[in-house]
């Protein structure tokens, strides 16, 4: 297990720091030129900071880069922005790989040029006719044993596209390379200017599976810009909201995991019981996924006493079936031999390339936002953090097991604890010229949204970093030296979001 | 030790699938709403609240003519219900909302209050996929809550493959295409590739607001605001998503499933 060594306070005039959901005068960022704002940025992630985002701000027809660097151990967040640059800059990814996918997007989105950057390619646009992602050329291993396997973008099974591209000696995956880009919605390019009417629910659909968690980044940043807090109650329901999206979720993926290793009474068993955690949220907001619940300002339903005990009545059931239908996959020796071992991603990789959420505490890392970065309701409550060495597939299942378990313990004391209260106020208007990081730990992992405003208060940027962004080279990385017919079973113990990455 | 446990567990579960159709349907959650009903008559002079709160333009109003709300454009946030004074759009908590033709998702002209459910398909089709449908699910821009309650009928609680409706892994083994997501430009080619290696007579059925009309990103520049830019439509299911009980009601319309004399 490794934790960021505890930093010193940063030298003046260097980045400024901030606590997450909170705002600051964009002019306070403090303003380096380029190749120094990725010196320092470089220095300070050598100092155990992580890279949460790294994007550009467009002014005139030059682009301003803006990192946002997270600093767990001290729950402080780090910003600093460049002047503005044309053409090119040094590239960050030479020395930090974790900046590698930053990078790429910042050169499709802006037209900057990462100089160095070692594989400088489109992440979703298309240049093409508009017909598919331009991918570019691959990555070639070339060799008389060799051969290339190619899948997606449309898979067996109901799951969204994305095209993998395998180069195998025979069984072994020598290297994976994966593209995407075919869910791309233009999500960030509809934002400036907004928020507009259909931006909440354009936020609750970034990933349909995490709404909760990126409803509430979203309410967390427009909160921050406009000075203000949600009602207490308002923050208890989310909590309870976000650990049931947890719970469901993480019982979807052991049901996966088991389905894929042909345990079939634990895969049939979580499909049902995911579905009864999925009835939970749509007891308390009328939609399994937790639609229309988080609204910028609080809640837009509450969760009254009647409610919650029903609820609490039901999650303890759930519960109990989902701890007989996990113990029998871990009890089983055959379903631990095809687990452990295989996808291994190592502590010093995962770090290397900024790993976040479960795939990163499956590593061994306390990388967790609940506890490093608390805001809202985890302030005042936390679940313990769970974490797993290995780097495994059954690490990743492990980590998995332990949320459940974790969450669950946590949700039925939270559940007993309702604050009194309304659950939302109205929200003031957003400061003009501000900037402001929230960020939140969905089931996945860190969800990042990053809002910059103009002199009307609207949004002059908004950045989303879902932690799948952070995570997909995790799995190319745990397919090397893998046999090919263990890519279901990694990918679905990382089961990474693609529109969530696709935007 | 763990197979008698399992096998004791197994026993006690019994039969996890539901009784429906034969048995009254699950009850939906008392906050979900259902379907919606416009009485257009009951709309306040020159009122225009409703019309101003929806998210996706899926409410109209033009000076002198009725309201006219789409249901097909609607993401079911309920924003509507909540601003109208008399209540002229109100939830009937129905689940059934599947329809055949888009312009049955029209409401508020007289006589259109509610959707117009689907009818089954015609005799010829109904005897070639009555008994046996096997889908090819194709996400194109979905946000993947629509994907997991389309993944979540083939569980055993719904078990949808007791009513011979699969979901199979190749377009070659397939009756149909099921469509999820507001079709972005970077999926259309594959989806109409998908289509096309789906043998003739085949059926398209789009599950979701985004895949009916771009849900909560109609407009946006990447995307084509639904499945039937790039397919024909024979079956449209709204909801955002739709309820898993929605879905399989409309797959059971289309093929003549239901013993349901009304509507």
């Amino acid at each position: 297990m490794s934790t960021p060594p505890l930093s010193s306070p940063p030298a003046a005039g260097a980045f400024t720091f901030l606590a997450n959901g909170t705002s600051l005068p964009w002019a306070d960022l403090p303003e380096f030129n380029a190749p120094d704002l990725v010196r320092a940025t470089g220095a300070e992630i050598d100092r155990g900071a992580r890279l949460c985002a790294w994007f550009g701000v467009p002014e005139g027809d030059a682009t301003r880069l803006v990192a946002v660097l997270a600093f767990d151990a001290d729950s402080t967040l780090a910003v600093a922005r460049s002047t503005p640059v044309r053409g090119s800059y040094p590239a960050l990814t030479v020395t930090h790989p974790q900046a590698h996918m930053f990078e790429r997007e910042v050169w499709e989105q802006h037209h900057l040029n990462p100089e160095g950057h070692p594989w400088l390619k489109p992440v979703r646009a298309s240049n093409t006719a508009g017909d598919a992602p331009a991918v570019g050329e691959f990555f070639r291993v070339n060799g008389p044993e060799i051969h290339e396997v190619a899948v997606g973008p449309v898979h067996a099974g109901v799951i969204e596209p994305g095209h993998f591209r395998f180069q195998c000696a025979g069984e072994e995956v020598l290297h994976l390379e994966i593209a995407l880009g075919y869910q791309h919605r233009a999500v960030e390019d509809i934002l400036p200017g907004g928020p507009h009417r259909a931006t909440m629910h354009q936020m609750e659909t970034v990933a349909g599976d995490t709404t909760i968690a990126h409803a509430t980044a979203y309410a967390n940043v427009l909160e921050a810009l406009a000075g203000t807090e949600a009602p207490l109650r308002a923050q208890w329901v989310r909590a309870v909201a976000l650990e049931l999206e947890r719970l469901a979720n993480h019982t979807g993926d052991i049901g996966a995991l088991a389905g894929d290793v042909a345990f079939l009474p634990t895969a049939s068993a979580c499909g049902k019981i995911r579905g009864d955690f999925l009835n939970l949220s749509a007891l308390v907001c009328g939609n399994r996924f937790g639609r229309a619940l988080v609204r910028p300002g609080g809640t837009r339903l509450d969760l009254e006493a009647e409610r919650a005990t029903r609820l609490l009545e039901r999650l303890k059931v759930a519960l109990g079936e989902v701890e007989a239908a996990a113990g029998w996959f871990w009890d089983a020796a055959s379903v631990r031999a095809r687990f452990e071992n295989v996808g291994v991603v190592f502590g010093p990789q995962a770090t290397e390339i900024g790993l976040v959420g479960v795939a990163a505490r499956a590593c061994g890392l306390v990388r967790d936002v609940r506890f490093d970065h608390p805001t809202g309701w985890y302030r005042f409550a936390q679940a313990p953090v769970a974490v797993w060495p290995g780097g495994d597939v059954y690490a990743r299942a492990r980590v998995r097991w332990l949320e459940l378990q974790r969450s669950g313990q946590f949700l039925q004391e939270q559940l007993a604890a309702a604050p009194a209260g309304p659950v939302n106020e109205p929200l003031g208007p957003a400061a003009p010229d501000t900037f402001a990081v929230a960020l939140v730990e969905g089931w996945r992992g860190e969800v990042c949204h990053v809002a910059l405003t103009d002199a009307r208060g609207a949004f002059r940027r908004y950045k989303i970093v879902d932690p799948s962004f952070h995570n997909w080279t995790g799995l190319a990385l745990a397919l090397r030296g893998q046999a090919i017919s263990d890519f279901p079973i990694c990918n679905k113990s990382f089961n990474l979001s693609y529109c969530g990455f696709d935007l | 030790m763990f197979v008698f446990d399992t096998l004791t567990h197994r026993l006690k579960r019994g039969c996890e699938t539901m009784g429906y159709p034969q048995a009254p349907a699950p009850a939906l959650p008392d906050r979900h709403g259902g379907a919606l009903r416009v009485d257009a008559a009951k709309c306040s002079d020159g009122c225009q609240q409703c019309v101003e709160v929806c998210p996706t333009g899926a409410i109209t109003r033009p000076a002198g003519q009725p309201l006219a709300l789409d249901l097909g454009k609607c993401i079911f946030c309920q924003a509507c219900v909540e601003v109208c004074p008399p209540k002229a759009i109100t939830q009937t908590n129905d689940h059934r909302m599947a329809v055949r033709n888009r312009g049955d998702l029209l409401l508020g002209a007289p006589g259109q209050e509610e959707v117009r459910l689907a009818a089954a398909l015609d005799k010829k089709l109904l005897k070639l996929f009555g008994r046996s449908l096997r889908l090819r699910v194709v996400s194109a821009g979905g946000c993947g809550g629509c994907e997991a309650d389309v993944n979540v009928l083939g569980t055993i609680g719904w078990d949808l493959s007791r009513f011979g409706i699969n979901y199979v892994a190749s377009p070659r083994h397939a009756d149909g295409v099921l469509v999820t997501g507001c079709v972005s430009r970077n999926m259309s080619l594959a989806l109409k590739k998908t289509y096309d290696a789906v043998p003739e007579p085949k059926l398209v059925i789009a599950v979701g607001a985004c895949a009916i009309n771009g849900g909560p990103f109609i407009g946006s520049p990447e995307v084509l605001n639904g499945a039937s830019a790039v397919v024909p439509v024979d079956l449209y299911i709204p909801g955002c998503p739709p309820h898993p009980l929605t879905i399989l009601d409309g797959l059971l319309r289309l093929l003549d499933r239901l013993e349901e004399g009304k509507r």
